[in-house]
């Protein structure tokens, strides 16, 4: 079975990103840029899976422009065995994306998408439910424990009741949630290693006809309202003086 | 005129806060004219419960089997063929309404707008991005559009004395690729985080799992939920339905105590909509302070005992 893992390289999760002043977007010149933090998951997954004799190829893919080609590089050093970048210039929105996506799943035969739940760039959310509904196969989304047997994978899925566990039927879409796992680091040898592994570069226009989509427009950007200042209190009296007086005890 | 289709979260026996919530936001809507669909295995009493919800006109109560109804793709496409005649159609931002919206949007064509914080007008809306360090103003130009309500931005609205009417569907075939296998849920004997009035929330200074009874105990004195950290619920302290945060649960109760939480941005994003926030921790200097309305530096070993004597 082939594992297709789709990243995308986000500004790094450690960034305070701000506003521009004139509102126009966010300031990312110059910030350090990663892989996004579910997706590193999904790749140590995949990798993991391959390992334990459940798959045989990692194939990892991402949509973006050639500077992606960086983030790509650091998912064949970590074990990977190929790459695809589909290069586009413009900013493509969630639907798009499974679209194209769905394109190489098709076309690589894949037995299972792996992909972060969400992007922490713009906190979508939406492209591997998107994936699953046009590739019509099944999905599994915020997933923290993983089991492949033959054709079925059981996944226990963290949702806001408690931990959900359901059974799906390959080819299958699953989500990343944080408790997955924990990433491998890289090595340096794999590093150079991976200098040398195979990287596709295709156009965007390559893996999608006739999509006529009507992308949300971005209006604004704006910081979020700032909280009050608050006050510091010396002793537990004081802090139970100052909530009975709001009346929250 | 405003056709808007909203998807009711339920658990089999009550309505989830959340499908109320969604229909405050959709109420800001000029000419709003708001229907919900309501997927159930047996789904007569939970109908029941849905007409109840004030500003709702027709429930469409769509009988499923084998426990479809819990299930993405159990329902997306009943719901997107009922979504035909809407023009807006909401789901709360909630594990369940993300599992789902977005797979109506994409059998509907059209890109999800993702936690709407606040509605300008029928096509514009704020949402967050960046864990909610900056706020975008999000203008569709689709025919329709289809979104998840941030559940903490809008409040709940009265669930008792409506009076819609009920119209039944039924989903004749069943997917089988999917299957629920089963659901291992938290303690239900305290409130419920997502909309407690007062939480109770610790962190990685809790220290270990038996100390997080401090927090338990300290919840139930004053009849609030409990909620976690991420570091806490990663080493094990608390199970993971009590995350706080920007892949947790955004939570706006009244009143959050913190104990033993640094505050990462992805914490706070979770929680700066709250009424007061409270801080205590050992680290002045950790950044839940900026946020906090109260603040108190010290051991929590000795002042959660000390407000357990005094509260």
């Amino acid at each position: 079975m082939k594992i297709l893992v789709a990243i995308k390289r986000v500004v790094d999760f450690n960034v305070r990103v701000q506003v521009k002043p004139d509102g126009s977007d966010v300031a990312t010149d110059g910030v350090k840029m990663s892989i996004n933090p579910f997706d590193e998951i999904a790749i140590e997954e995949a990798l993991r899976l391959k390992e334990a004799g459940k798959a045989d190829e990692v194939i990892v893919a991402t949509i973006g422009t050639n500077d992606a080609q960086q983030q790509l590089r650091t998912a064949l050093a970590m074990g990977a065995d190929r790459a695809i970048l589909v290069e586009s210039d413009s900013e493509i929105q969630s639907l798009k994306a499974a679209t194209s996506l769905l394109s190489i799943a098709k076309k690589e035969q894949v037995g299972l998408v792996i992909m972060g739940k969400q992007a922490i760039d713009d906190d979508n959310n939406q492209t591997p439910q998107m994936l699953a509904t046009l590739w019509k196969r099944p999905q599994a989304t915020f997933v923290s424990k993983l089991e492949i047997n033959d054709d079925k994978a059981l996944a226990t899925r963290e949702i806001d009741a408690g931990l959900e566990t359901i059974e799906v039927t390959l080819p299958a879409v699953i989500s990343t949630d944080l408790r997955l796992n924990e990433p491998r680091f890289v090595k340096l040898p794999d590093i150079m290693k991976a200098k040398r592994k195979p990287l596709d570069v295709i156009n965007i226009d390559e893996t999608i006809n006739d999509f006529n989509d009507t992308p949300l427009s971005i209006v604004k950007y704006e910081s979020p309202q700032p909280r009050q200042k608050g006050i510091m209190v010396e002793s537990v009296d004081e802090l139970i003086a100052q909530l009975k007086e709001k009346g929250l005890v | 005129m405003s056709k808007i289709l909203i998807l009711a979260q339920h658990n089999g026996t009550a309505i989830n806060q959340g499908t109320s919530k969604a229909i405050t936001a959709a109420q800001q809507i000029e000419g709003a004219d708001i229907d919900l669909v309501l997927f159930a295995d047996d789904v007569s009493s939970i109908a029941a419960e849905a007409t109840k919800l004030e500003g709702v006109k027709t429930v469409h109560a769509v009988t499923t089997s084998n426990e479809n109804w819990k299930l993405a793709h159990g329902i997306a496409p009943k719901f997107a063929e009922l979504a035909s005649n809407y023009m807006h159609i909401f789901g709360p931002s909630t594990t369940f309404g993300k599992d789902v919206m977005p797979c109506v949007a994409a059998l509907l064509g059209q890109n999800q707008i993702s936690d709407i914080m606040q509605v300008i007008d029928a096509t514009t809306f704020k949402r967050p991005i960046y864990a909610g360090n900056a706020v975008i103003t999000v203008k569709s130009n689709h025919d329709k559009i289809v979104a998840t309500i941030r559940t903490a931005s809008f409040k709940t609205g009265d669930m008792e004395s409506g009076s819609a009417s009920i119209e039944n569907h039924t989903i004749e075939n069943a997917q089988t690729d999917t299957k629920f296998i089963s659901l291992q849920a938290g303690n239900s004997e305290r409130p419920d985080l997502q909309t407690a009035a007062k939480v109770i929330s610790g962190g990685r200074g809790l220290g270990s799992e038996e100390n997080f009874e401090l927090m338990y105990n300290l919840a139930d004195k004053i009849g609030a939920a409990t909620g976690a950290s991420r570091a806490a619920v990663d080493a094990g302290y608390c199970p993971n339905e009590m995350q706080v945060g920007q892949t947790g649960k955004i939570i706006a109760p009244d009143l959050y105590m913190s104990f033993g939480i640094s505050g990462a941005i992805q914490h706070l994003t979770g929680i700066k909509d709250a009424g007061t926030i409270v801080a205590i921790n050992k680290d002045g200097d950790a950044p839940i302070y900026e946020v906090a309305d109260i603040g108190l530096v010290g051991d929590l070993f000795k002042i959660v005992p000390e407000l357990m004597e005094k509260l």
